[in-house]
């Protein structure tokens, strides 16, 4: 067997580091060795492909819930899934969890004395078609508290877990809504120190695929990473 | 062609088990098919505080040494139900286990076979970024010292945090332990994959 060519390395850059003060949970939650790299085997490069799992139409309607529908602006977030080159990366698992309008979560560990909505548990899946591209409808998410410091706010958001073709490509982040006021003091957000890579998880309003009185849209893509070049490339 | 830079990681934060949690799916296979082996641990931060936000992931190939993935072209066979991946959230006490089957030896870089192991994924509210390391079996002596991964790991007590521990005595399934320190001096090896 040839040996498997690698996901891109570089790439990895534009990730937070493991340790960011502002944030204070990283500081006894970040190894301080270094990691060891491995070349990419056949353990790197493959990965689940959820070929089994059975998915419900339903479950990409967050707004919705045992048909009641929940408090809140209802928008649409919808996109592709790609890689660095662009590819589409089709039939890939997406898992998404957020609080609800009043910037509550449905969790015990919850305690925000904000409304619980009976009608919107938070949570959606959906598979990515052919062309890399998924669709969900919800409510749009609150602000809400948290302890990190004095006055502390997340900024909406709304968690994102992919997969991707193979366990080097697997990403959890948190996509975020346009002009939040709240980007210049939460320590999450600005873990990363690049401007630019902070901007790509701010999605952005479409008017085009709002729906007219129903549903605002916002358009996200995620770009996983790619594959190295091999040497044939680019001599096309 | 010009890169798309990448969409970056962000921290899975407390409320994870709304979306990450689900019923069985720390069984790659049910307890009573034979071979069955229990995979269990607990997580802890640098103050030796257990993690009971946490979620793991793991992915292995198949008793044959054979991934569930287009890319593994070997002939070995796919057992159309093990999937190879599973999921387990840490309960209050920092505790993850796992139901699955060893797996067999998988191709390494340069001819090479590597020792059984699972790779693992850990996430967490406190980390901006998921971790990678490996799990590899106690009793897999030979093929452990064969193992480039763990061969290119020179200190011993650091290369041991790799090793899940055979519990011995245990009439009942075969049981291997195996802690995550994410800090401190029994950290666990993470890897740059």
């Amino acid at each position: 067997m040839s040996e498997p060519l690698e996901y891109s390395r570089k790439s990895k850059n534009d990730h937070p580091p493991a340790r960011y003060e502002g944030y204070k949970s990283t500081v006894h939650r970040s190894p301080q060795r270094k990691p060891i790299k491995i070349e990419h085997t056949l353990t790197e490069v493959t990965g689940p492909l959820f070929k089994n799992e059975k998915i419900d139409a339903g479950e990409s309607d967050l707004s919705i819930v045992d048909g009641q529908e929940a408090q809140g602006q209802r928008i649409y977030v919808s996109g592709k899934v790609l890689d660095e080159d662009g590819k589409p990366v089709p039939n890939t698992l997406i898992e998404i969890w957020q609080c609800n309008a009043a910037g509550r979560y449905k969790h015990a560990v919850d305690q925000h004395p904000a409304p619980l909505d009976p009608n919107f548990t938070g949570k959606g899946r959906i598979v990515s078609n052919e062309k890399g591209e998924y669709k969900f409808t919800t409510i749009k998410p609150g602000a809400y508290p948290w302890g990190n410091h004095y006055n502390a706010w997340r900024p909406a958001h709304i968690h994102f877990s992919l997969f991707g073709p193979a366990f080097a490509t697997r990403l959890i982040t948190q996509m975020y809504f346009p002009d939040d006021p709240l980007f210049a003091f939460d320590p999450i957000f600005n873990s990363i120190s690049d401007e630019a890579v902070r901007k790509r998880m701010i999605s952005k309003f479409d008017l085009d695929t709002t729906e007219p009185d129903f549903a605002l849209s916002f358009k996200f893509d995620f770009v996983l990473r790619g594959r190295e070049a091999t040497p044939f490339e680019g001599q096309d | 062609m010009s890169k798309l830079g990448i969409t970056a990681s962000q921290t899975v934060g407390p409320f994870l088990t709304i979306a990450l949690k689900a019923d069985g799916q720390e069984y790659i296979v049910p307890e009573t098919v034979e071979g069955a082996l229990k995979l269990s641990g607990r997580v802890y931060d640098g103050e030796g505080q257990v993690v009971p936000d946490a979620v793991i992931e793991i992915w292995q190939a198949n008793i044959f040494g054979k991934y569930d993935h287009p890319e593994d072209t070997s002939d070995f066979e796919i057992i159309n139900d093990f999937s190879g991946f599973g999921r387990s959230c840490t309960d209050k006490d920092g505790h993850f286990f796992f139901i699955t089957l060893k797996p067999g030896r998988v191709p390494g870089r340069g001819n090479t076979l590597q020792a059984p192991h699972v790779s693992v994924n850990v996430f967490a509210r406190g980390m901006l970024k998921q971790q990678v390391t490996r799990i590899y079996f106690s009793d897999e002596v030979k093929a452990n010292t064969e193992d480039s991964v763990l061969n290119s790991i020179d200190d011993d007590s650091a290369r041991n945090t790799l090793i899940a521990q055979r519990k011995e005595g245990n009439d009942g399934i075969l049981e291997y332990t195996f802690d995550i320190h994410l800090q401190g001096k029994m950290e666990t090896v993470f890897f740059d994959v």
